[in-house]
């Protein structure tokens, strides 16, 4: 193999070699200063000079505690509660605020769960950090498979020949070439609280007993909603993947497989499906590559609220670089995105591997 | 009339340029009002009487977009290419000055000694930037609003206190002729947040840093008064008093004009709108929490950017910008507050007796600069999320201890800002 690419091989070489240059003009050596820079503590303005810090980067973002509290009692030893009958414990800014606690100092309640009467306080030094790498993570669960299953039936139902199936084509793909940003203004419209297009729909269909919902200014419908316009606006690229697939697999098979008697499903899963494993495996990567890098659609229309609910990596990566003019703690979190990214790819190829 | 003199004075520029263009310095000048007519029109008419009026400099201007200005100041600035005449928004100046982007505007102090302290900015004791206008909010309502829910019209010499003030707002819940009685205006995101509201905070006696040292946010950003105020600001919304962060961009620009809105927190750019709609539109000034009331104070300046050669030149086209004639251009323009009392006079709105002349003396009376720091610029993202954060339901202390947290953090990272 190595023979292979290294001896009479030059036009191959000299073919690669922009592509090659290129990706390690603009991502390697960027990664490699990334790396380097999130080891300092460099400012995008600053007349300080930079300088090495080490690891504190990545611990003032990674750093996580838990802290079991016992409810509180009164001083006959009983439980106090309150007015729901909950057990009252107490208050986690009295204790990390306290000079009892210096390690504790700084650090703030992401979540926490009871076991008996005891709660655990998941306590955290940048809850903002982790409430965006959890959403980010969520984004990819929902986006990979949802996106990609649809832009596949999107493609088998634009796969037949039927007359003008080039428009639904061209109509499912149009969402794609309109800038990110002017879908992101469009859709912020559409799901505006006061009088959106969504909220109009929904209550025309269900005779008025819908109830408006601000979809975007809900903790609870935001994530959701932006899922919802990624998936819509993404699709139409994916399904032109599946349906380039579709076209590689040869007509003769279908004919064996009608000529067999296969059901349409049988035809699917033993034609249809073999013969899409590479485009799979493409368009599974290249959907979980993109869901991680979610930046536009946030920044136009939640800027990470309410409440945090649709803070992402990318964003915060921005946010702190250039807003707080941060620029090592958005390579910290740029670096820690790059491995995670990194990690997955791995772990799917290694998972969608050709079994000999 | 005023386009034949345009012309006339561009064409003098012209043929002036033409004869002594050996003699001229050139100096680089970038302006941050690209896209608005009215405010292009007024900047390049002083360019040009300044290039007419001598023969040793001649400016030539760029304007940016708004939105874009400050990045595009940065970047020029990384890479070596800033011009030599800059207009800076107020609370940025100390961070462009500690960074060596700006150097201090040798200027004579006699020229600006009349003009309203919020158009100064200095920074370690130096004048670095000087503005022609500053810009005031005040709480905009109606007189008929006021009557019909038999409510007592605030002064300055006796503003609303906080109790009043919820009153009032209550009074015009319970009216029920408007969808909010209070519109603070959470759909515009950015400065607005700190600009309009931290003076709030200021009024309950709290503040986003504590303004003695420059060194820490504990105490000030999450001390009693400040959680009161954020008990406060929690209440407008969960009370149903104001509408929250997912406002509509049009429900703000146009809400107390279209009448849903009983009162709102607004600006005096946005002044001349509501005057034409309603003849008897009235700027209250802002309601006293028990410190005192507070409004925000300085908007855009010029400064002179730190890597040019020629500091003198810029100062004297600052200088030249200073003259009452052009300070009045712009407030008739595009609304702004004149810097000095004498250039009032010359406007249609803030004359005596005029408009919009209350802006003038809130500005005077009740304006406040907001922290004078290099690390205003992180400090005022970190109290917009905190604010946000409450209004959308967020525990007051905890997010107040968080903004805390962060922007002591940001302090200490930057080895003090250079205080």
């Amino acid at each position: 193999m190595s023979s292979k690419l290294t001896t009479s091989n030059r036009a191959g070489w000299a073919f690669a070699a922009p592509g090659i240059a290129l990706i390690a003009v603009f991502i390697i050596l960027p990664f490699f200063f990334a790396f380097a820079l999130s080891l300092t503590n460099q400012r995008l303005i600053s007349p300080n000079p930079t300088q090495f810090v080490g690891m504190q980067n990545y611990r003032d973002m990674l750093s996580v505690s838990v802290l079991r509290l016992a409810p509180d009692r009164d001083d006959a030893g009983q439980i106090q509660r309150d007015a729901a009958g909950a057990p009252v414990y107490p208050r986690i800014r009295d204790i990390t605020r306290s000079p009892d606690f210096p390690q504790y100092r700084g650090m703030r309640e992401w979540f926490r769960f009871h076991m008996g009467e005891t709660a655990h306080v998941v306590i955290a030094r940048d809850v903002v950090f982790m409430k965006a790498l959890v959403n980010t993570l969520t984004f990819v669960l929902v986006v990979a498979p949802v996106q990609g299953g649809l832009a596949l039936i999107l493609a088998l139902l634009v796969n037949q020949k039927l007359r003008g199936i080039t428009l639904f084509r061209a109509i499912y793909f149009m969402p794609v070439v309109v800038s990110i940003v002017v879908v992101s203004l469009l859709w912020r419209f559409i799901y505006s609280p006061d009088g959106g297009l969504l909220n109009n729909l929904l209550s025309a269909l269900t005779f008025g007993a819908f109830q408006p919902v601000n979809w975007l200014g809900n903790p609870d419908t935001a994530l959701p909603a932006i899922m919802g316009m990624s998936i819509w606006q993404a699709v139409g690229f994916h399904m032109v993947i599946w349906l380039s697939g579709l076209q590689t697999i040869s007509p003769t098979l279908y004919e064996a497989a009608e000529i067999e008697g296969a059901s349409k499903w049988q035809t699917f899963r033993y034609v249809t499906w073999p013969g899409l494993r590479h485009t799979a495996v493409l368009v599974l990567i290249v959907i979980t590559m993109q869901a991680f890098a979610l930046f536009a659609q946030i920044d136009v229309m939640t800027r990470g609220g309410p409440l945090d609910s649709t803070q992402t990596l990318v964003f915060q990566a921005v946010e702190r670089g250039y807003g707080k003019q941060d620029i090592s703690g958005g390579a910290t979190i740029s670096v820690v995105l790059f491995l995670m990214v990194l990690a997955i790819s791995l772990l799917q190829r290694w998972l969608t591997r050709e079994r000999a | 009339m005023k386009l034949k003199r345009l012309a006339a004075c561009s064409l003098a520029a012209q043929s002036l340029a033409l004869s002594a263009a050996f003699a001229q310095t050139p100096l680089s000048m970038w302006y941050h009002g690209a896209g608005n007519e009215v405010e292009s029109v007024i900047i390049n008419q002083i360019v040009a009487d300044f290039n007419a009026s001598q023969s040793d400099w001649v400016v030539s201007l760029e304007s940016f977009p708004q939105g874009a200005y400050n990045d595009s100041v940065v970047a020029a600035a990384l890479a070596g290419n800033l011009p030599d005449i800059l207009d800076v928004d107020g609370p940025v100046m100390p961070n462009w000055a500690w960074a060596g982007y700006m150097q201090p505007l040798p200027l004579d102090e006699a020229v600006i000694a009349d003009f309203l302290p919020g158009t100064k900015g200095y920074w370690d004791g130096q004048l670095y930037s000087i503005g022609l206008w500053d810009a005031a909010v005040a709480l905009v309502t109606r007189q008929s609003t006021l009557d019909a829910l038999d409510l007592r019209t605030p002064t300055l010499d006796e503003p609303w206190s906080g109790e009043e003030f919820m009153a009032a707002l209550d009074a015009a819940k319970a009216a029920g002729e408007w969808e909010y009685a209070f519109d603070p205006g959470l759909a515009w995101t950015g400065e607005w947040f700190p600009y309009a509201f931290s003076p709030f905070l200021q009024s309950f006696g709290g503040d986003i840093v504590d303004r003695s040292s420059y060194q820490s946010a504990d105490g000030v950003l999450n001390g009693d008064e400040a959680i009161a105020f954020g008990e406060w600001w929690q209440s407008l919304f969960t009370g149903g008093y104001a509408p929250g962060t997912s406002q509509d961009p049009a429900a703000r620009d146009n809400g107390f004009v279209e009448g849903r809105y009983a009162f709102s927190w607004n600006g005096n750019w946005a002044a001349l709108n509501a005057l034409n709609t309603f003849d008897d539109t009235l700027f209250l000034p802002a309601p006293d929490f028990g410190h005192g009331p507070k409004i925000g104070a300085a908007s855009w300046q010029f400064g002179v950017s730190g890597t040019s050669q020629h500091p003198d030149g810029a100062a004297a086209f600052i200088e030249f910008a200073l003259q009452d004639e052009y300070l009045a251009a712009f407030s008739d323009g595009i609304g702004l507050i004149p810097a000095t009392a004498s250039a009032a006079e010359m406007t249609e709105h803030y004359a005596e007796g005029g408009a919009m002349a209350v802006f003038f003396d809130l500005s005077e009376a009740q304006g406040l600069v907001r922290p004078v720091s290099p690390g205003y610029v992180v400090q005022a993202l970190v109290f917009e999320k905190a604010l946000a954060d409450i209004a959308n339901g967020a525990d007051v202390a905890d997010t107040l201890d968080a903004a805390v947290d962060e922007i002591d953090a940001d302090i200490a990272r930057n080895g003090g800002y250079g205080h």
